[in-house]
């Protein structure tokens, strides 16, 4: 096998690493945008899942916990954002930037202690027979169980919103929430759950960085991907398999940028850490410029206050 | 049925919008008092040294008025953006192409400047923040993409740009390969306006957008056309108000009062460019401009206020060894509480089960 072909598989792995943690948050946020409810505290929940899986998987030594951690201390900050936007009727994009804010500040006043603590990452789960093909079985078979379970929720939340009574109702509640709550449907509780599902989500998606993408913890480190999450969400146009594409789509411009630098190419590193940001603008607009679309697509009462006496 | 509900009242209520501030911050005297109890710390001791002993001698409240300077400029402009719906939370980013062209202005006429070369910084700094803010709002108007998430990314973008300058074109060619530039010379320096503390011009520039913003506001055509469209979009269009023009005003303007407040930084307390111009002063601003109700004197308050968050911290630090992420927990704590208590100004809490009206 020659040397060029020998890169593809290591490289194609690391894409769909890098893509893991956005494919968490922006599912989560896509069900929840999908419930009305527009949440741009993503990268404050990432943070602090990213935190507490790091702390309670050093503190106890088991990674499954660490997991759990991070998905309940993401939902437990949503549901700072749902008691807020949902209870007491504060502006949805206020309490977003809000819960971003006090994220960045409660995740590092927790990591505190745990700067530079290393932590052995996740052990590879090899399929057997599949992972042993050439060149692309370590990247497609061999990897974190995160990863596949990343990839797995695409097509269960797909079958949840489109296949199920509940998602059924909780699309209804996102286009038309006077006419759901006409119907007698608990609008409130839904967005809730719906909240905590995508707090839970940033949450791993979080974990999966701090336990196993780097693994260590360090102030800030999610680095605007909660932001990226969001804009993926727009991106997909609200479909869970477009989210998967703009994913895998944002892991190959992380790689691509890696190895660039590991290259050698004599343009600084700072300029190629750019390309990331610059590719969410640049996709942002090509697919928002189609207002229409986006239009047709957008769940009809997202960022609407609802007051069921209104 | 709840025990707790909310009645709409039939008018918002003047008293609650200004009540609310002094609730949140309340709130969150009470909260960190808690805090600091789970933490271990005396909390009457650790309120005391982050809030009262920072700002108990002169050097104290100068350093507030320091660090309220970019707070203020920032917020102002974010404010008048915030009421047209113009939801720019890239400040921080803007700030930074201010410290990057004002500052490099310094750097361009090292050694050959004059009494010319400070204003030819505020109008450099001014006009790269403008820049930096003039991609959001032409990619708004012309694509249709979401301002909230392009000010954002181009943050990022700003700050790895500050990053590579300061290790390249920028750092100082005698300064042993630290990434960091030369030191302005005086020319290139903000005057200081109060003797003995680091309170510079740039203070003063700060209470000028403060009058300015509020004269736009309240007082000018531009102003009303602002305050409608964020009101009642389809009142405006029916108006036949210009939305695209106010979305241009409103984000060119906060773009360069964060310029200004940027390069303000490096030609003020910094004194030379470094790879930390600013520690969230474009992301504390977005809650100084709510906190301060989108007002130009409530946001002269609360950025005097937050100020202080940021100075407590470091006291508090230094003092009693608190951590320093405490400062971010107490801004986002503040920002919550606010937009939770907001719920009074439009509804009235009622208790038990509503009765039936015949």
């Amino acid at each position: 096998m020659n040397a060029e072909l020998a890169l593809i598989g290591p490289i194609l792995a690391a894409m769909f690493a890098a893509a893991t943690p956005l494919l968490f948050a922006a599912l989560g946020e896509l069900v929840v945008e999908k419930s009305g409810v527009l949440n741009l505290g993503v990268e404050g929940m990432m943070l602090v899942g990213a935190v507490c899986g790091f702390a309670v998987t050093v503190k106890t030594g088991s990674a499954p916990l660490g997991f759990l951690a991070a998905a309940g201390a993401g939902a437990l900050t949503a549901s700072l954002f749902g008691a807020l936007t949902l209870g007491l009727l504060a502006n949805q994009v206020a309490t977003g930037l809000a819960l971003t804010l006090f994220g960045v500040g409660l995740s590092s006043l927790i990591g505190q202690g745990f700067v530079g603590i290393p932590l052995q990452g996740m052990p590879k789960l090899n399929i057997p027979g599949l992972s042993d093909l050439p060149v692309v079985g370590q990247a497609l078979f061999g990897q974190d169980v995160l990863v596949y379970l990343g990839v797995l929720a695409v097509p269960l939340v797909h079958l949840f919103l489109y296949r199920t009574r509940a998602g059924l109702v909780l699309r209804a509640v996102g286009e038309n929430h006077a006419a759901a709550h006409a119907l007698g449907y608990k609008v409130i509780r839904i967005r809730f759950l719906a909240v905590l599902f995508g707090g839970a989500m940033s949450g791993l998606g979080g974990a999966f960085l701090s336990m196993d993408y780097t693994p260590m913890w360090a102030e800030n480190m999610t680095a605007g991907r909660g932001w990226i999450a969001l804009a993926l969400v727009v991106f997909a146009t609200w479909k869970p398999h477009r989210v998967m594409l703009g994913a895998w789509l944002f892991g190959g411009v992380t790689i691509a940028q890696l190895h660039v630098q590991g290259l050698g190419f004599d343009i600084p590193s700072q300029l190629l850490s750019m390309l990331p940001y610059l590719a969410t603008v640049l996709v942002l607009v090509l697919i928002s410029r189609d207002v229409a679309r986006i239009r047709l697509n957008a769940p009809a009462c997202l960022g609407k206050l609802f007051h069921p006496d209104a | 049925m709840s025990l707790i509900r909310l009645e709409p009242r039939g008018q918002a209520s003047q008293a609650m919008v200004y009540a609310t501030p002094l609730l949140a911050v309340l709130l969150t005297l009470l909260s960190g008092f808690v805090l600091f109890l789970l933490l271990g710390f005396d909390p009457m001791k650790a309120l005391h040294a982050f809030f009262v002993d920072p700002v108990s001698s002169k050097r104290g409240i100068g350093e507030l008025i320091v660090k309220a300077t970019p707070l203020t400029l920032c917020a102002i402009g974010l404010a008048i953006g915030f009421r047209a719906n113009v939801w720019n939370i890239g400040a921080e980013g803007q700030l930074t192409m201010g410290a990057i062209v004002g500052g490099g202005l310094a750097l361009a006429f090292y050694g050959e400047g004059g009494w010319w070369l400070l204003p030819l910084m505020v109008i450099g700094g001014a006009a790269g923040g403008m820049a930096w803010a003039a991609i959001p709002a032409y990619l708004r108007l012309r694509f249709n993409a979401s301002e909230i998430l392009t000010s954002l990314m181009l943050t990022y973008v700003a700050l790895l740009m500050l990053n590579y300058l300061v290790h390249g074109p920028y750092r100082d060619p005698d300064g042993f390969a630290f990434p960091e530039s030369r030191l302005f010379e005086a020319d290139a320096v903000m005057p200081i306006l109060w003797a003995g503390t680091r309170v510079h011009l740039g203070a003063a520039l700060a209470l000028f957008a403060v009058a300015a913003g509020w004269v736009l506001i309240a007082r000018t055509f531009i102003g009303f056309q602002i305050k409608v469209i964020g009101l009642t979009p389809a009142a405006a269009g029916y108006a036949g108000f210009d939305q695209k023009r106010v979305v241009w005003l409103v984000l060119l303007l906060s773009g360069g009062l964060a310029g200004v407040a940027g390069m303000g930084e490096v030609a003020g307390p910094i004194g030379q460019i470094t790879p930390n111009v600013s520690p969230g002063y474009g992301f504390t601003a977005i809650i100084v401009a709510f906190l301060g109700r989108l007002h130009p004197v409530g946001i002269l308050l609360a950025a005097l206020l937050m100020a202080l968050s940021f100075i407590g911290g470091e006291a508090a630090q230094i003092a009693m060894g608190l951590p320093k992420a405490i400062t971010g927990v107490f801004q986002g704590m503040l920002l919550f509480f606010l937009l939770a208590s907001d719920v009074l100004i439009r509804y009235r809490v009622r208790f038990g089960a509503r009765r039936a009206v015949a």
